[in-house]
């Protein structure tokens, strides 16, 4: 059971995982930069339920789409935002960017822009872990269009073979995506089985498939084969499935659902909008603020003191990044070896 | 250096040797491998590893190059210090997205975050009929990746010394073998013997041309010497040992003395490490040199499966002393 202070704990992530996107977004708009990026928006109920059940010493791989799972760990959303524009105080001094941060301090082993290739490094470091024996597990995060690539069922294959403690978190965003690229909608599952767990159980890999807009779904699944794991070494997958943002654009995501409004938790007028159909039915914030209003575990006050709070820290973020110094030209010539 | 006892060892038992040492002294080194446990290896290559360290130090994995790799990255990143086998070298291929895209540049990403000390242990070389997806020498490609050290030992006592270092590398260092000098043998020292990466060494004295040759052609090229000796040209032999880092001075050092070089691989000549070397060694001793640097390499075709075919793969001490008579035309 998610606990009072656990159940705050995770909407505050989760919020803080869209302040930290919109933040992004809008500094795109607003800076003068480049590059690429991709946000979290709509699957934050995974990433911050996941990380609510994280120890210290749990290992972690994350994708191109690693800024949720990034802030949601605890890294400092400041110096996230800063490698994000490529500045000095960045957590890889400017030189991962979007799609490659990496706070190993965090416990994560890598952030890979290459599709499936973190998942073969978060089985190592499941490899790691259960040479250490004290309980430690490895989580890996990708997509459904990871699960395509050959390294995930090799790595799958030897995390059953030689039961290394590493949780498969396949999170498929493709839900609801039906008609594909003709309709400049990037559809990404491509796959002949019938489910995705369909892979991992032929390999007879304990798989779940959750309802990934769903804290407690997300939470009552994660729990189970976390715990499990510790004491228990060996893998498990889960798919979490969550309705495709609408704003997802590969390299430039538009905020087409406007800055997420806390009062469509209670207010049926504040879902407005040309997508206000994926905010009432699908954006997990406004779900999970609903059952927290519902079961009476927070009230309107709540919601905009947690709001205040967290958009302060964004705020303070976006400071601290766009007065970060800029990069020295040759400072990236440096640091190849060890 | 060491001043300790040495016997004769093959290059496979100097190899073997070296990580056995290595494993009785750091707890955190792991074989991973196909067919590298109980099997011993195709080639028996880890002899007596998997009976002295067991099943948790010394793993069989399934057939599954990218998967073992990336499993080998991780754990380095997370403490451990792996060395991993890719059977043939010819399956690089197999695991390039984790070897280039990732063990080769998460330090440099991460910031300097993350060191990946691993070494990967890959069989090269044309000879024994082992067809053209079983015979490739592709160091080449893994040096042109920054992030990557890359060795290719020649004689047992390098292969030992070569390997202990690479294990205590805090970089992913890439070894390879080369199969057909695994039975060739030398005085290797008994003890701790590590060679630096980035060190030339001279395996022949010389005053009148430098063949620089790489890995086996180093013994090739030591034949070439005796018969050029025959018409009156002394030709030094210097062996790189490792091709990345490489030893620009100790190699511009010699060709400054003879003012000749030809450089030799057993791998194709075309855009391979001889240019590489060829540019190296002409930028640094071009005002010394009576004679354009030379290349010999393997044609430009894949390897053939068939015994008389394959031999046309392998550069020869004959077409050696062509091309250093050639300089004297």
């Amino acid at each position: 059971m998610i606990s009072q202070q656990q159940a705050l704990s995770i909407f505050r992530n989760m919020l803080l995982m869209r302040r930290f996107e919109e933040a992004v977004i809008g500094l795109w708009a607003t800076v003068d930069t480049e590059s690429y990026r991709h946000v979290y928006i709509g699957q934050e109920a995974v990433g911050a339920t996941i990380m609510a059940l994280l120890r210290e010493d749990d290992l972690l791989v994350t994708t191109h789409r690693n800024h949720g799972h990034i802030v949601g760990r605890g890294a400092d959303p400041g110096r996230a935002l800063a490698e994000i524009l490529g500045r000095v105080d960045g957590y890889n001094r400017g030189r991962g960017g979007s799609s490659s941060i990496c706070a190993r301090d965090f416990g994560f082993l890598a952030t890979t822009g290459v599709v499936g290739g973190g998942v073969g490094l978060g089985t190592g470091g499941a490899f790691a872990q259960k040479v250490k024996g004290a309980g430690g597990v490895s989580v890996a995060f990708f997509g459904d269009g990871g699960l395509e690539e050959g390294i995930a069922f090799e790595s799958m294959n030897m995390a059953a073979l030689f039961g290394l403690p590493v949780l498969y978190v396949c999170e498929n965003n493709s839900v609801g995506v039906t008609t594909g690229r003709a309709n400049n909608e990037w559809s990404s599952s491509s796959m002949a089985a019938a489910t995705l767990g369909d892979i991992p159980r032929s390999l007879c890999i304990e798989t779940e498939v959750v309802d990934g807009a769903d804290v407690e779904a997300v939470w009552s699944a994660a729990s189970g084969l976390l715990e499990r794991m510790r004491r228990d070494p060996g893998p498990a997958f889960v798919e979490m499935r969550t309705h495709r943002w609408p704003g997802s654009r590969s390299f430039d995501p538009k905020l087409v659902t406007g800055t997420t409004d806390l009062r469509a938790i209670w207010d049926q007028d504040a879902v407005q909008g040309d997508h206000a159909d994926w905010i009432d039915e699908h954006d997990p914030i406004v779900l999970y603020g609903r059952k927290l209003l519902e079961s009476g575990r927070a009230d309107k006050a709540m919601f905009r003191s947690i709001d205040e709070q967290v958009t302060d820290r964004i705020d303070t973020a976006r400071s601290f990044a766009l007065a970060s110094a800029e990069l020295e030209p040759d400072s990236g010539l440096t640091g190849t070896f060890a | 250096m060491s001043t300790q006892a040495e016997r004769e060892l093959s290059t496979r038992q100097a190899i073997i040797e070296a990580i056995a040492q290595e494993f009785r002294r750091d707890p955190a080194t792991v074989y991973i491998g196909e067919d590298v446990g109980p099997a011993e290896g195709v080639f028996k290559q880890t002899e007596g590893l998997h009976a002295e360290f067991g099943d948790n130090r010394v793993i069989d994995t399934p057939i599954s190059e990218a998967g073992m790799f990336g499993m080998t990255v991780g754990a380095a990143m997370s403490g451990m210090r792996p060395i991993v086998e890719i059977m043939f070298g010819d399956f690089l291929t197999l695991v390039m997205d984790q070897l280039v895209n990732h063990a080769a540049k998460i330090h440099y990403l991460s910031g300097g975050g993350f060191r990946v000390p691993m070494v990967m242990r890959t069989g090269i070389g044309v000879g024994g009929v082992l067809g053209s997806t079983h015979s490739q020498t592709f160091y080449s490609w893994a040096a042109n990746v920054p992030g990557l050290k890359v060795v290719a030992p020649s004689t047992p006592a390098d292969a030992k010394g070569l390997m202990t270092s690479a294990i205590r590398d805090d970089n992913p260092v890439l070894y390879f073998e080369d199969r057909m000098t695994y039975n060739y043998k030398g005085s290797v020292p008994e003890g701790e013997h590590l060679v630096e990466l980035g060190r030339a060494d001279v395996k022949r004295e010389g005053t009148d041309v430098t063949l620089i040759a790489f890995s086996r052609m180093v013994h090739i090229a030591l034949k070439a010497a005796e018969k050029l000796e025959a018409e009156g040209i002394s030709a030094e032999v210097v062996d790189p040992r490792t091709i990345a880092p490489l030893d620009k001075e100790g190699l511009i050092d010699s060709v400054l003395k003879t003012g000749r070089a030809v450089v030799i691989d057993g791998g194709h000549e075309l855009y391979g490490v001889t240019g590489e070397v060829a540019a190296t060694v002409s930028e640094g001793a071009f005002d010394y040199l009576d004679a354009p640097v030379l290349r010999l390499g393997a044609p430009h075709n894949p390897v053939p499966c068939s015994k008389t075919l394959e031999k046309f793969m392998v550069p020869t001490p004959e077409q050696i002393v062509a091309k250093v008579m050639s300089m004297y035309g």
